[in-house]
């Protein structure tokens, strides 16, 4: 084996790591702030609101991030909507991300006592003051282990908007293994820096996780 | 009414996707299945050289996304002579990839069960084969079955990324329509995202059927 | 009794389940500075009535007053009235992810607006009243069902209620740590808190209650002072309802 590797490469896929971490965390964010909203929707809302954000969970987790990927950079163009590579792939990331966000917010919200609830209302406390003082707390701090997962495999997923051009990591690498030919020595680097940064990230969130662990507090394991 | 012609002049092509999209779906979960178990069990009942191996094993395969792993098994092994066809590389990848993930369901499930009963079995003068075949096996898949759900669902949507090495499924027969037909990638897409819907949940119906048909009084599953 | 005006006004409760009548006309008063006691049968309406006081139940009929504010007037702010009800429940309800400090406080800061020096003050001083000003940190996974069910009174004492109503505040603790909760309800009786007190504990009702009340089927069957009532009751259901509770908790009846 010939593993011949340049470090001229390193620069320009390290690049690439800052646009795939930058696209990340756009859409780690957007969605955490639509699937919110959507799981508060679902849990509290009235009919419509209720099925209107279970029919948006149900598509976005129904369908591949490809195919919502090209809805936006080849269907809405077609249609006259013109929207730029790295728009596109925010959106599809954040929208899909949102879908997924929002079904572990659910599952937490209502994994909070009901009763507890209750008692905050018997203090005097608004339904709003329930859900703020009362369930987000307990929501957040239970969502951590199933929201990890989410943003490790949202990391990994941004690996898609390659294909329309966006230039991220896995473009990069891909433009390097086409003028090079070392298609292995290329995609072991990169694996390697997917897989430094996913091991990464799980530590420190794991980390956060026992930092605000509370006693009592939502681990039912399968035991 | 051009639209129409579109639709039904693509169905065809359509379909021949489609059966590709199920056989890639098909043959990376019961590759994943296969050696997803075989994990699971090393990794409960393996010696501590086993333990690790496997554990690395899973690590990289969760880590590393699975268009890169495409890509290192299929154009990354035929720089080492290797020429494996698209389908061939992405159900060597994927199947991999799959098994590290059905793996971390098998081992959850194969952990939550009670260990008292494995010591009644021990008692009872089973061996270590019995005591997973005659007790073990039969509650961890029923124990799986919401999480090996998702996994199904993530296996069929994850075909499409196959696109990207040239496998001819269903999203690559619909850019041949888009190409062909100058546009329409809204409609097309939009078509395509609905029949992935409809396998991904009928799938997913058939497997909570399934589950409350094998159910048992008692059994954790609700 | 010095004080005789009325705190608690019930008129004519209704509450009906899916066709199933729980609760079928209940009037009764509470005056400033007593303590009633609701005795009865399991599925009688007790826990629905005391959450039809404060509206966490709808009731279909019938009117509840606090100090004259018509509680279940749509016009009136409930969460206002809800502030000043205390509510002790059955499974102590404590907000997991908090403090037992941060319990007490929580009212306090949010309903009340008050600061939150001065809402720490005040729930150290109501933790002390319970005896538990050293768990003040600790959550409640970490206390025990009767230290749990301490911290519940204290949350409801700090917000200085007008009265406390306590659904079955022992039913869920393991026997030994009943004492020590019904000490801190007799010292509550003793300070004159008015209080509802759902209970099986007859030993402690014959202890605190200026009056009993015995309900069965939704109905108030019978009511009057506890030496009456336990040692002549007017209803053959009541004299029924008070042997069997006695056998199930003669024990708990001779240690008071
Ligand atoms: N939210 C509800 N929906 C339907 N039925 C209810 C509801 N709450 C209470 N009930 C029914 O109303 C009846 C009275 O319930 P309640 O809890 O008030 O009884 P209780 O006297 O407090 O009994 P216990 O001593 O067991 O606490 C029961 O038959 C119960 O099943
Ligand atoms: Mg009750």
């Amino acid at each position: 084996m010939n593993l011949v590797f340049s470090l001229d490469w390193l620069p320009i896929l390290g690049r690439g790591m800052l646009v795939t971490l930058e696209l990340t965390t756009i859409a780690i964010s957007i969605g955490f702030v639509i699937g919110i909203l959507l799981a508060i929707g679902e849990v509290y809302g009235n009919r419509p609101i209720r099925v209107l954000s279970i029919a948006y969970t149900t598509l976005f987790r129904g369908t591949p991030l490809l195919v919502q990927i090209f809805i936006f950079y080849f269907g809405f163009p077609s249609i006259g909507i013109m929207i730029s590579s790295f728009l596109a792939g925010v959106l599809a990331l954040s929208l899909n991300s949102a879908a997924y966000q929002a079904e572990y917010f659910r599952g937490s919200i209502q994994a909070v006592k009901k009763d507890e609830v209750i008692a905050a209302r018997a203090l005097g406390m608004s339904k709003l003051q329930g859900i703020l003082y009362v369930v987000i707390p307990q929501t957040l701090r239970m969502v951590i282990p199933s929201w990890s997962n989410q943003l490790i495999s949202l990391l990994k997923f941004s690996s898609l908007v390659y294909m329309i051009r966006v230039e991220e990591l896995m473009y990069r690498g891909k433009i390097i293994a086409s003028l090079t030919f070392r298609s292995f020595e290329v995609f072991i680097i990169v694996a390697m820096m997917y897989l430094g940064v996913v091991i990464f990230f799980s530590n420190i969130l794991r980390m956060v996780e026992k930092k605000v662990r509370i006693p009592g507090l939502g681990y039912k394991s399968a035991q | 009414m051009d639209k129409l012609i579109i639709i039904v002049n693509g169905i065809p092509l359509l379909l021949e996707g489609l059966i590709v999209t199920l056989e890639l779906g098909a043959a990376f979960i019961a590759l994943g299945l296969a050696l997803g178990l075989a994990i699971a069990f090393a990794q409960v009942y393996g010696n501590r050289f086993i333990t690790i191996f496997c554990a690395g094993f899973v690590q990289v395969f969760l880590g590393i996304p699975a268009m890169v792993l495409l890509f290192l098994f299929y154009f990354g092994l035929g720089e080492f002579g290797f020429n494996i066809s698209a389908f061939a590389a992405s159900v060597i990848a994927m199947g991999l990839r799959s098994a590290a993930y059905q793996s971390q369901v098998f081992r959850g499930a194969i952990q939550s069960i009670r260990s008292g009963q494995i010591t009644a079995v021990k008692a009872l003068g089973m061996n270590l084969f019995q005591r997973i075949r005659y007790v073990v096996l039969p509650q961890a898949l029923r124990y799986s079955f919401a999480p090996w759900s998702n996994e199904y669902a993530a296996q069929i949507k994850d075909t499409s990324l196959c696109y990207a090495i040239g496998v001819t499924e269903i999203m690559r027969e619909g850019r041949y329509i888009v190409v062909q037909t100058f546009g329409n990638a809204m409609l097309i897409y939009i078509i395509i995202a609905f029949i992935y819907l409809g396998i991904t949940y009928f799938g997913i119906w058939l497997l909570r059927y399934w589950e409350i048909k094998l159910r048992v009084p008692g059994f954790g599953i609700n | 009794m010095t004080i005789k005006d009325i705190i608690l006004k019930v008129e004519d409760i209704h509450k009906t389940y899916n066709g199933l009548k729980v609760l079928r006309g209940i009037s009764f008063e509470l005056k400033r500075r007593e303590t009633k006691v609701i005795i009865g049968p399991s599925g009688t309406g007790k826990s629905t009535l005391l959450r039809c006081i404060n509206q966490l139940t709808l009731p279909d009929r019938g009117r509840v007053w606090l100090d004259r504010i018509e509680v279940t007037d749509a016009k009136t702010n409930i969460n206002k009235v809800r502030s000043s009800i205390g509510f002790v429940f059955q499974n102590f309800n404590l907000i997991t992810h908090l403090t037992a400090l941060d319990n007490v406080r929580l009212g306090l800061m949010k309903v009340k607006g008050m600061k939150k020096q001065k809402a720490t003050e005040v729930a150290m001083e109501e933790l002390g009243r319970v005896g538990l000003a050293d768990k003040a940190e600790n959550y409640p996974a970490e206390l025990s069902g009767g230290q749990q069910q301490r911290v519940s009174i204290a949350r409801a004492l700090a917000m200085n209620p007008k009265l406390i109503l306590f659904d079955e505040p022992t039913s869920a603790l393991d026997p030994e740590l009943i004492g020590e909760v019904l000490e801190v309800m007799i010292e509550l009786a003793k300070s004159g808190m008015t209080m509802l007190i759902v209970t099986h504990e007859i030993g402690f009702a014959r202890a605190v209650a200026d009056e009993i009340i015995f309900m069965e089927h939704g109905v108030i069957v019978e009511q009057g002072p506890p030496n009456q009532l336990f040692t002549a009751p007017k209803h053959k259901r009541t004299k029924e309802f008070l042997h069997k509770i006695t056998q199930l908790y003669g024990e708990e009846e001779a240690k008071n």
